[in-house]
């Protein structure tokens, strides 16, 4: 093949992907890099526009209300992702050990929840949430029991990881369930003829075989979690003093924005809010990738 | 029916509807904005007002205006307008609610173009527009001559430094509707005159029945200030320029604050979130025997609670001292005209003439069930003599007409009752929720009034 030849090939392979440059460049890029602009600057009712560097990300450290929603994020991370995966795995094994009668329909009925859209479902958990005349505040007077409100000051964090389990355990049991149907047979076979116990399989075999997919879930509900922002903005009608501003940083950036006319700070608190989620990620596959090693 | 949910809307927005925006969607000019928009000194009169033969040309020229607003059926009044004046033409666009509503509102102001010529803004929000300059100054269009037609606590809200900033549509002065059967059980037959009166038939109300005398709505920033208005608290001051005044943590609003304190925490209302599900059935259910509201809610309430019909009355707010009644108001909107409108003079005269003219104005009383900011229509027989059937045949309009009244005519807005309202929601409002300390939740707010003020140039005056 010539160079004339090859140098033709390249161009138009170029002339292929130039639309995605444009639209990744116009769509993400410019306005990315338009926030960080934005960002520098502090816009104040009376007085304007000042150019400040980076006086908007030195005032968020110092920001309560962006702390706490951190904080909150951080308990969805420590408590709530584990359990939600949890779940997604055992589901996930169980289907592929092929012993659960009607396994098709109950992947299906998993794997449900995520199909309803986000906002819709959380529509749905605040009427069921109801302390006096929602599902769980009829039941409770039914069964003779206080009802509790489970929107209330110390309940609703606990209420919104409930949700997002609920809506993810099944989208993560999938790509589990894919990650483990392409182990090859040949593995499981050799196993179970040395004997392995099903439990043993799953823990020395299986687990490890999906370590890649498993990662593959942690660092999307870590990215998940710190862009909750339907179920704070839809529950905060129902319960809106257990919901500050600041709830998550996500609609802490919304509320800035929309709310305190604060489109710079606002900027600040998404650029930050990305650095942060980069951090995360990134220790998380670091930690995740030296075990491989190690084993 | 359907329209006083509607209506309740309209009137109470408050912090409740914002629609979800994207980011994406928000730019920031990066200059500000103060546009002072076309000055008619220096076409029009000797006196700077504008002279009849301008606004005679305005008028017979085509013209076309845009008309933001999210009042339901208002294309009524202004086809009223346009079969007035055939040759402007209006467009009413409805771009949202409350802060959607705002925030566009905003956004095309900066922009400088693609605004509305008239938009919707509820007193509450005038003072936060015209700090960013985004209102025209309506005295030179001959606003002023009609400052006589309203009660005078209404065009009070319209004022900012001898400006007119907008013209008033409906209001909402704040009385107490209560259900008779359930007063009847706990043994109360008078409507409580007094605060004090209100503890006791409370007391009566949970001894006796399973309902509580009212739900106090943690969130309802709109609802807590038009009680403070009504005790003749005034926390906040704003001179147009850069001088706020900010005492919602004053001795006098902490005394009425331990009143409502001392009921929470003895279960003696409720404290519920408002508008929302579980709310609305509370109201049929009667887990509310009352509501201490808006002039609005009367109709609002005949929507909302259909089953309870014949139930309820209407009287005035307790009182702190029964010898000088008061009332406060909470909601209620005006028409504004944008500073950057290109055709001020018919803009100006669409605003004022759908509200202040006598046929399109009356309709807005009878057909969007407004509550009237006109001296005449508040006292016209038609209007006032209204008998209605859910409140037993009542005239309910006749009893707000007189609450009208006796609103003190000198509450004054914060240039920024967005962040107001929301951080209020974060620090009294919790305060309220938890059934706590509701003077530390005063507190809390005030240092984040404060400390916003501040931040955002102001200078402030305790």
């Amino acid at each position: 093949m010539n160079k004339a030849i090859k140098r033709k090939q390249q161009l138009v392979a170029y002339g292929f992907i130039l639309p995605f440059f444009v639209v990744f460049a116009t769509m993400f890029i410019v306005p990315l890099a338009y926030s960080g602009y934005l960002s520098l600057f502090a816009h104040t009712l009376v007085g304007g526009l000042k150019f400040v560097a980076f006086g908007n990300y030195v005032r968020a450290f110092e920001d309560s209300a962006f702390l706490f929603g951190l904080g909150r994020t951080a308990l969805i991370l420590l408590i709530q992702v584990p359990i939600m995966l949890g779940f997604a795995l055992f589901f996930a094994l169980a289907l592929d050990s092929g012993r659960a009668r009607g396994s098709k329909a109950i992947r299906l009925l998993i794997f449900l929840p995520f199909a309803v859209p986000g906002v819709v479902a959380v529509l749905m958990w605040g009427y069921i949430y109801g302390q006096n005349f929602g599902l769980t505040g009829q039941i409770a007077r039914g069964l003779g029991l206080p009802p509790t409100n489970f929107l209330s000051d110390s309940l609703v964090l606990f209420s919104i990881m409930n949700i997002i389990t609920w809506a993810f355990v099944g989208y993560n049991m999938i790509i589990l369930y894919a990650a483990l149907k392409s182990i090859p047979p040949e593995l499981h076979e050799a196993a179970e003829i040395d004997g392995a116990s099903q439990l043993r399989l799953a823990w020395s075999v299986k687990i490890p075989m999906i370590r890649p997919a498993i990662l593959l879930t942690v660092i999307f509900s870590i990215i998940g979690s710190f862009q909750i922002f339907n179920e704070p903005k839809l529950l905060v009608e129902l319960s809106p003093t257990a919901i500050p501003q600041g709830f998550t940083p996500n609609f802490y950036a919304f509320n800035l924005a929309f709310v305190n006319q604060d489109v710079n700070y606002a900027a600040a608190i998404a650029f930050l809010l990305g650095f942060v989620i980069m951090i995360v990620s990134y220790v998380v596959q670091l930690s995740m990738q030296k075990k491989e090693h190690r084993s | 029916m359907r329209q006083g949910a509607r209506k309740a809307a309209v009137a109470i927005t408050s912090i409740t509807a914002v629609a979800a925006l994207t980011l994406a969607g928000c730019t920031a000019d990066p200059e500000t904005s103060s546009t002072g928009g076309p000055t008619p000194d220096s076409t029009g009169g000797t006196d700077g007002l504008i002279t009849d033969a301008q606004r005679e040309e305005a008028l017979n020229t085509p013209t076309e205006l845009t008309f933001w607003t999210w009042v339901p059926d208002v294309q009524d009044q202004v086809d009223m307008f346009m079969a007035e004046y055939p040759e402007i033409h209006v467009t009413v666009e409805n771009v949202g609610q409350g802060l959607d509503h705002y925030s566009k509102v905003r956004t095309a102001s900066q922009a400088g173009s693609g605004g509305p010529d008239v938009v919707q803004i509820e007193y509450q929000f005038i003072s936060s527009f015209a700090q960013t300059g985004d209102l025209l100054d309506l005295t030179p269009y001959g606003a002023n001559d009609i400052a006589g037609d309203y009660v005078p606590w209404v065009w009070n809200q319209v004022l900012l430094n001898d400006q007119v900033l907008a013209i008033p549509q409906d209001s909402g002065p704040m009385g107490n509707l209560y259900r008779e059967d359930i007063m009847t059980a706990a043994g109360i037959t008078e409507p409580p005159a007094t605060w004090e009166e209100y503890k006791t038939a409370a007391e009566a109300v949970r001894a006796k029945t399973d309902s509580y005398i009212s739900n106090m709505a943690p969130g309802q920033g709109a609802g807590w200030l038009g009680l403070l208005w009504a005790a003749g608290v005034k926390p906040f001051s704003y001179d147009g320029a850069e001088n706020v005044t900010i005492n919602i943590n004053s001795p006098e609003a902490k005394e009425v604050m331990a009143y409502w304190q001392d009921m929470i925490q003895n279960d003696l209302v409720s404290v519920d979130p408002d508008f929302n599900d579980e709310w609305y059935a509370g109201l049929n259910s009667g887990k509310y025997a009352g509501w201490l509201t808006a002039a609005w809610a009367p109709v609002f309430l005949s929507g909302a609670a259909a089953d309870t019909s014949g139930l309820w009355r209407a009287a005035p707010l307790p009182q702190w001292d029964a010898s000088s009644p008061a009332s406060g108001n909470q909601g209620g909107s005006a028409d504004a005209v944008l500073a950057t409108s290109e055709n001020p003079i018919a803009a100006y005269e669409l605003a004022m003439w759908i509200n202040n003219a006598q046929e399109p104005a009356l309709l807005f009383n009878t057909q969007q069930n407004f509550f009237p900011t006109q001296i005449s229509v508040l006292e016209d027989p038609v209007f006032v003599d209204q008998k209605n059937d859910f409140y037993g045949g009542q005239e309910v309009n006749k009893l707000f007409a007189d609450i009208s009244t006796t609103v003190d005519t000198e509450w004054q807005w914060l240039p920024f009752m967005e962040y107001a309202y929301s951080s209020g929601n974060d620090t009294f409002g919790a305060a309220v929720a938890a059934k706590g300390d509701l003077a530390a939740g005063l507190d809390a707010w005030q240092a984040a009034l404060v400390e916003y003020a501040e931040q955002q140039g102001f200078t402030v005056n305790g």
